[in-house]
């Protein structure tokens, strides 16, 4: 098999996010970086499954020049090759998806057909929500998102996806493009031979581009924090008295 | 004209669809715009009262053979279909599972920008909007400019709330669509649960890392059995494999809107928080004051979670 997957490159928080004074991107000062954590599943999926049914992982990201860092961490755990295809400031879905489904073309021409195109279900900062079924319109290839569970056949996948109480079934041919939730699995660490081999990996860089679409970024902002004053109803176990109290007033004990 | 997508499954309409209403309602009204509203799908005429109890003023039910159960591919080429027929200023749908990847198919096939996760929206030239970012831990300003608005809002970003008793106009509209769309067609459904789950519950009781284990959890289970509720959990948890996935409350899992949620061993991270924020009442239990969701939470409890909540449990049991 041959898996592409596109992953983005996002500031990994904790408690708080704060903004740049410009308002136009996140104050990363104090914050790693990291892979966004659905597309995290997508890179481990598809490293289990050339693990079962043989064959390579390409990893792509659209981004900075430090998303080489990103590509790096996806060959430690297993990844083939890597590409980069540069964007300085934060691109639009539209753009991103045309240049995304641009490099398939020109990945495909040189490497041969991808089974799978893997994406996260959405981005963690941006949450666009429509990248990769953008990139499976312009190829006419299929795609479900949200998926939490993946069985390859002979010509079709088999995808699941999560609803409340269950999942639902899709029987999808390939190739096909899938959006890949967090829940897919549980991604492992890269091992110490894993991280030397990603050091020599060779980054492919792709220089494209495409119009800019519709949505344009005025300033990012924090929502206003809600004035909260926590009653606090006791300390230690003689408290439950008053929770249970609190319970019976909404009606729920 | 406001077109506004409903999301429902065999028949049934989806909570995501009266949000989508009710904050179509706000919006058609700045817009200065009738509300329309598109049922998808060979068995969901049923629902065109309940669309109009909450404001729709003319309903477009869209049938064809493919339509008989959710498809991505399918709806969203039937959605693009519908607006080139009815041409509205803006189509709207609520950012869940389904009403996200069908907007985004239409908007694919129309070639049109989406803006994802609004928050509020002001109609001119260009749109000025407020989406979430972070999952709502932030909030972006854009402009968008476009032909036909296509918005989704997040999901429980308002509370889906009745307008009256109009009896819609219905018009029927049947898509040309390709059998081979057939391919992204829900093939089949599997039950795991029964009865409450974790999005549907009034009562759900979160245990974070606090919880020291996945045993640990049997005292929240036992808790939320005698409230009718279901546990939840944290990204750490599921992260140190002591509950399923599915019980993740988060950015990346579940986003709950229960009566009230009862955290107990969480710190609050935002991954966490933009998944719980939505709940009518907040009681964090933990033993650091300084928590992030100590701070937010309606009523918190200073303790170890592991003593106080057996006495929580046999409290209420007691007063049966």
């Amino acid at each position: 098999m041959r898996i592409l997957v596109c992953v983005k490159r996002v500031p990994s928080p904790g408690a708080k996010i704060n903004v740049t004074p410009d308002g136009m991107a996140v104050d990363a000062t104090h914050l790693g970086f990291t892979t966004s954590p659905h597309e995290e599943c997508a890179l481990e999926g598809a490293v289990q499954l050339i693990e079962q049914h043989g064959g390579d992982v390409v990893v792509l990201t659209v981004g900075p020049d430090e998303a080489e860092e990103q590509l790096r961490y996806a060959a430690s755990v297993g990844a083939a090759s890597g590409v980069l295809i540069p964007a300085g400031d934060a691109w639009d879905p539209q753009r991103t998806a045309a240049v995304i489904t641009e490099a398939v073309g020109r990945l495909e021409a040189d490497g041969g057909p991808f089974d799978l195109v893997m994406f996260g279900n959405e981005s963690a900062d941006s949450g666009g929500f429509q990248v990769g079924v953008r990139v499976a319109h312009a190829l006419g290839r299929p795609m479900v998102n949200g998926i939490k569970g993946i069985d390859v056949g002979e010509e079709a996948v088999t995808l699941r996806r999560e609803i409340d109480g269950g999942f639902e079934v899709y029987e999808v041919p390939t190739p096909a493009v899938i959006g890949v939730k967090e829940g897919l699995n549980l991604p492992r660490y890269p091992t110490m031979k894993g991280r030397l081999a990603s050091k020599r990996l060779e980054i492919d860089r792709l220089e494209l581009d495409a119009p800019a679409g519709g949505q344009t970024m005025v300033r990012l902002h924090r929502p206003a924090e809600t004035e909260s004053n926590t009653v606090i109803l006791g300390e230690g176990p003689e408290a439950a008295s008053a929770v249970v109290d609190v319970l019976e007033e909404l009606g729920l004990a | 004209m406001l077109l506004v997508v409903l999301e429902h499954d065999r028949g049934e309409l989806a909570e995501a669809a009266l949000e989508a209403l009710t904050f179509g309602r706000t919006l058609a009204a700045k817009m200065g715009a009738d509300l329309h509203a598109a049922l998808i799908g060979s068995d969901s005429s049923d629902l065109v009262d309940e669309a109009g109890r909450f404001g729709a003023e003319t309903v477009h039910v869209v049938t064809h053979p493919i339509l008989s159960d959710y498809g991505s591919e399918a709806y969203g080429a039937a959605l693009a279909q519908l607006i080139e027929e009815v041409d509205p200023s803006a189509v709207l749908a609520c950012a869940s599972d389904r009403g996200s990847e069908s907007m985004a198919f239409a908007a694919a096939h129309l070639d049109l920008p989406l803006v994802a996760n609004c928050l509020e929206a002001t109609p001119g030239e260009p749109w000025a909007i407020t989406r979430l970012q972070w999952g709502g831990s932030l909030l972006e300003d854009i402009t968008l400019d476009s032909t036909i608005a296509m918005l989704t809002c997040g999901v429980h970003s308002v509370a889906a709330e009745p307008a009256g008793d109009e009896t819609p106009d219905v018009e029927e509209f049947e898509p040309e669509l390709d059998d081979s769309l057939a391919r992204t067609v829900v093939r089949d459904r599997v039950v795991l649960t029964q009865g409450v789950t974790l999005p549907t519950a009034q009562v759900v009781c979160g245990g974070g890392r606090g919880v020291g284990s996945a045993e640990g959890f049997d005292k929240l289970e036992e808790l939320a059995a005698a409230l009718g509720g279901v546990v939840g959990c944290s990204r750490a948890v599921t992260n140190l494999g002591w509950r399923p996935h599915k019980d993740q409350i988060g950015q990346t899992g579940t986003r709950i809107a229960p009566e009230i949620y009862i955290a107990s061993g969480i710190s609050g991270a935002i991954q966490h928080w933009v998944g719980a924020m939505a709940s009518k009442h907040i009681l964090a239990i933990n033993i650091d004051r300084e928590a992030n969701i100590v701070t937010k939470a309606d009523w918190a409890v200073i303790a170890d979670l592991h003593e106080v909540i057996p006495a929580i449990t046999a409290e209420i049991l007691s007063r049966r």
